[in-house]
C-alpha cells in the first residue's frame, strides 16, 4: 500500500489562527473527559438507586427499576443519543425550545444531550451491577440485620451496600472505562471530542493512519490510567479477611 | 512489564499497516481479475448517491461509467465486470490506496494534502463554497452571520474556512460541525443553525431533498472555489491516462453538457426535483481547459 507516512503532521498549522493539529487532540481529550466524568457521576448515583430498587420487597418499585433497565439496555446507544438530541427538544415548551436550540451555545446543547444520554444508558448497566452485588451476599446477612432490629434503610446503608459496592468494583471499572469509550458517540452530534477531532485531522491532512494511531494511543493510555486508579481504589477499600482480602 | 508488552503489540499491529507497495498497475489488475471496482458515495446528491436500486446514480457516476467504457476498449474486455464499493469521506482515501477501490468518483475535492496520498483525474466539476439559509432569515452574505449559529459538515473545506474566518474577523459565530450533509441540513431545518455553509452544488442537492424546497435559498459570495476529481492510485500513469482521456473526450464532444443538464437542470431522484443549478463560468472554463491541478494550484 503506497501510503505517505508523516508523523510530523501533528505539529503542522491547522490554518486557523496559530493552532497546530496537536491542539485539537488536547481540546478533544478535554471534552471526552468532561463528558465521561460528569455522565459517570450521574450514572453511578441513578444506577445505585435503581439497583437498590430492584432488590426491594416492594413489587411496584422493583418493577419500575426493571422496566427502566430493559428500556435503556435494549435500545442502541446511538438511537438514544439521536432521540435526546433531535427529538426530545422538539417536545419542550416553545420558550425552552428556543433557548435550547438557538440561544444556548451549540456545543453546550450537544454536551447536555450527550451527558444525559450516556448517564441514563450507563445507569441501567450500573443498576444491574449493584443488584447482582446485593444478591451475591448470603441471605443470612439481611435476615440477621432485620433480626437485630435494623430498619430496611439501615440494613441497606450499614450491612448490604458497603459489602455489595466492594464486590462490584471490578465490573464497575469496566463500565467506567466503557463510558469513556462510549463518549465517542458525541462526535456524531457535532461535539468536538477526541474522536471528532481525530476525524477532522484525518480529513484535513489526509494522514488518517497517523491521526487514528494517536487517538488509539490516547484512549489506551487514558483507560490504562483509569484501570490503575480503580485497582488502587479496590485495594484501598478492601476489608482484611473478606472477599479477596486474603491475597 | 505487562504494560510494555501491550504497548509493543500495539506498535506491531500499527506497523502492519505499512504493507509493501503494490507493484502492478491498476490496468494489469483489472485485466487479470476481469473486474473493476468503483468507489461511490451514498448521499452526495446529485454527484454519487443511492436512490432506488442497489447501484449508485449521479453526475460523477455517469462520468465514472464513461471511464469504464474506455477501460473495456483499451483492454479489449467487453465483458468487464463492474463491482461497486460504498465509501465515506473517511474511508475513500485508504480504500483507493490499499487496492480495494480502483476508481472513486463522487464529490472529492482535489487538494494538496490529498495529492500526497492519491492521484486525481482531470477535474470533473467545480464548486464555490456558499451559504444556504431560510428565505425569511435575513442572511444575505457571510458578514450577516456575526454572533449566529452556523452549521457545516465536519472535515470539509467549508469547516476550515468558516473557523478561520471566525478567528480572523472575530465574528463570534458558533460553528456546528455535523457528521454529514444530511445532518447539517437537519440542524438548519430544525432551527439550531441559521445558515449552512457548503459546496454550492451540494447545497442545491440538499434543497432538493427538503420537505419544502421553496423555503430555502443559496446565497453569499463564494469563499473559495474547489475542483472535484476522481481518485485513483498514485504513480500509475497508464491507468491515469485512460481515466483522463475518457473524461476529456466527454468534455470535448460536448457530451458533458448533456450529462450536466440531466443532473442539474432536470428533475432528479429521489423526489423528482429540479436543482436548477446552471453551469458556472468557473466550470465552463474547466471544461474548456481540463486540468488535474487543484484550485489552489491554479
Amino acid at each position: 500500500m503506497n501510503y505517505n507516512w508523516d508523523w510530523n503532521v501533528f505539529f503542522k498549522s491547522t490554518g486557523i489562527g496559530s493552532e497546530i493539529y496537536l491542539d485539537w487532540f488536547v481540546s478533544g481529550l478535554g471534552w471526552t473527559i468532561a463528558v465521561a466524568l460528569v455522565a459517570w457521576i450521574v450514572a453511578l448515583g441513578v444506577g445505585s438507586v435503581l439497583g437498590v430498587m430492584r432488590t426491594l420487597p416492594n413489587k411496584l418499585l422493583s418493577g419500575v427499576a426493571t422496566a427502566y433497565v430493559e428500556l435503556f439496555r435494549n435500545v442502541p446507544l446511538l438511537v438514544q443519543l439521536f432521540i435526546w438530541y433531535f427529538m426530545v427538544p422538539d417536545y419542550l415548551p416553545e420558550s425552552a425550545q428556543v433557548w435550547f436550540k438557538q440561544e444556548l451555545n451549540p456545543a453546550t446543547s450537544a454536551y447536555i444531550s450527550v451527558v444525559v444520554c450516556l448517564a441514563l444508558f450507563t445507569a441501567a448497566r450500573v443498576c444491574e451491577q449493584v443488584r447482582t452485588g446485593i444478591q451475591a451476599l448470603p441471605k443470612g446477612q439481611s435476615a440477621a440485620a432485620l433480626a437485630v432490629g435494623f430498619t430496611l434503610p439501615q440494613m441497606y446503608r450499614h450491612v448490604l451496600l458497603p459489602q455489595a459496592f466492594r464486590i462490584i468494583i471490578p465490573p464497575l471499572t469496566s463500565e467506567f472505562l466503557n463510558i469513556f469509550k462510549n463518549s465517542s458517540v458525541a462526535s456524531l452530534i457535532g461535539l468536538m471530542e477526541l474522536l471528532a477531532q481525530t476525524k477532522q485531522t484525518a480529513e484535513f491532512t489526509a494522514n488518517m493512519f497517523e491521526a487514528f494511531t494517536l487517538a488509539t494511543l490516547i484512549y489506551f493510555v487514558l483507560n490504562m490510567s483509569l484501570m490503575t486508579f480503580m485497582s488502587w481504589v479496590e485495594k484501598k477499600v478492601r476489608i482484611p479477611g473478606m472477599m479477596g482480602g486474603a491475597k | 512489564m505487562r504494560f510494555t508488552t501491550r504497548l509493543l503489540t500495539t506498535a506491531v499491529i500499527a506497523s502492519a499497516f505499512a504493507a509493501p507497495a503494490m507493484a502492478e498497475g491498476t490496468l494489469d489488475k483489472i485485466k487479470e481479475s476481469g473486474v473493476i471496482v468503483l468507489g461511490h458515495r451514498d448521499a452526495s446528491i446529485p454527484f454519487s448517491y443511492l436512490a432506488d436500486g442497489p447501484n449508485p446514480i449521479g453526475y460523477s457516476h455517469d462520468l465514472q461509467l464513461k471511464v469504464v467504457e474506455a477501460v473495456k476498449k483499451q483492454l479489449k474486455l467487453p465483458n468487464l465486470q463492474v463491482k461497486y464499493n460504498l465509501v465515506t469521506s473517511q474511508t475513500r482515501i485508504p480504500l483507493v490506496q490499499n487496492g480495494t477501490v480502483d476508481l472513486e468518483c463522487g464529490s472529492t475535492t482535489n487538494n494538496l494534502e490529498r495529492q500526497k496520498q492519491v492521484a486525481f483525474s482531470v477535474g470533473i466539476f467545480e464548486i464555490g463554497t456558499r451559504l444556504m439559509t431560510a428565505k425569511t432569515s435575513g442572511v444575505k452574505d457571510f458578514p450577516d452571520l456575526k454572533g449566529k449559529n452556523v452549521v457545516t459538515t465536519a472535515g470539509t473545506t467549508s469547516e476550515r474556512l468558516l473557523k478561520a474566518m471566525n478567528a480572523e474577523k472575530q465574528m463570534g459565530m458558533n460553528i456546528i460541525s455535523a457528521k454529514d450533509h444530511g445532518e447539517s441540513f437537519l440542524m438548519l431545518e430544525s432551527g439550531r443553525a441559521i445558515a449552512f455553509m457548503m459546496d454550492d452544488a451540494l447545497l442545491y442537492g440538499e434543497m432538493a431533498k427538503a420537505k419544502n424546497p421553496a423555503n430555502w435559498v443559496v446565497t453569499g459570495k463564494p469563499q473559495s472555489f474547489e475542483i472535484y476529481g476522481c481518485m485513483l492510485r498514485k504513480d500509475d500513469p497508464a491507468f491515469k491516462k485512460v481515466v483522463d482521456d475518457a473524461i476529456k473526450a466527454t468534455f470535448k464532444s460536448g457530451e458533458v453538457n448533456k450529462i450536466y443538464s440531466k443532473w442539474f437542470m432536470s428533475p432528479v431522484p429521489p423526489k423528482g426535483l429540479n436543482l436548477s443549478f446552471p453551469m458556472s463560468d468557473e466550470f465552463k472554463e474547466l471544461v474548456a481547459k481540463p486540468t488535474d491541478k487543484s484550485a489552489e494550484q491554479m
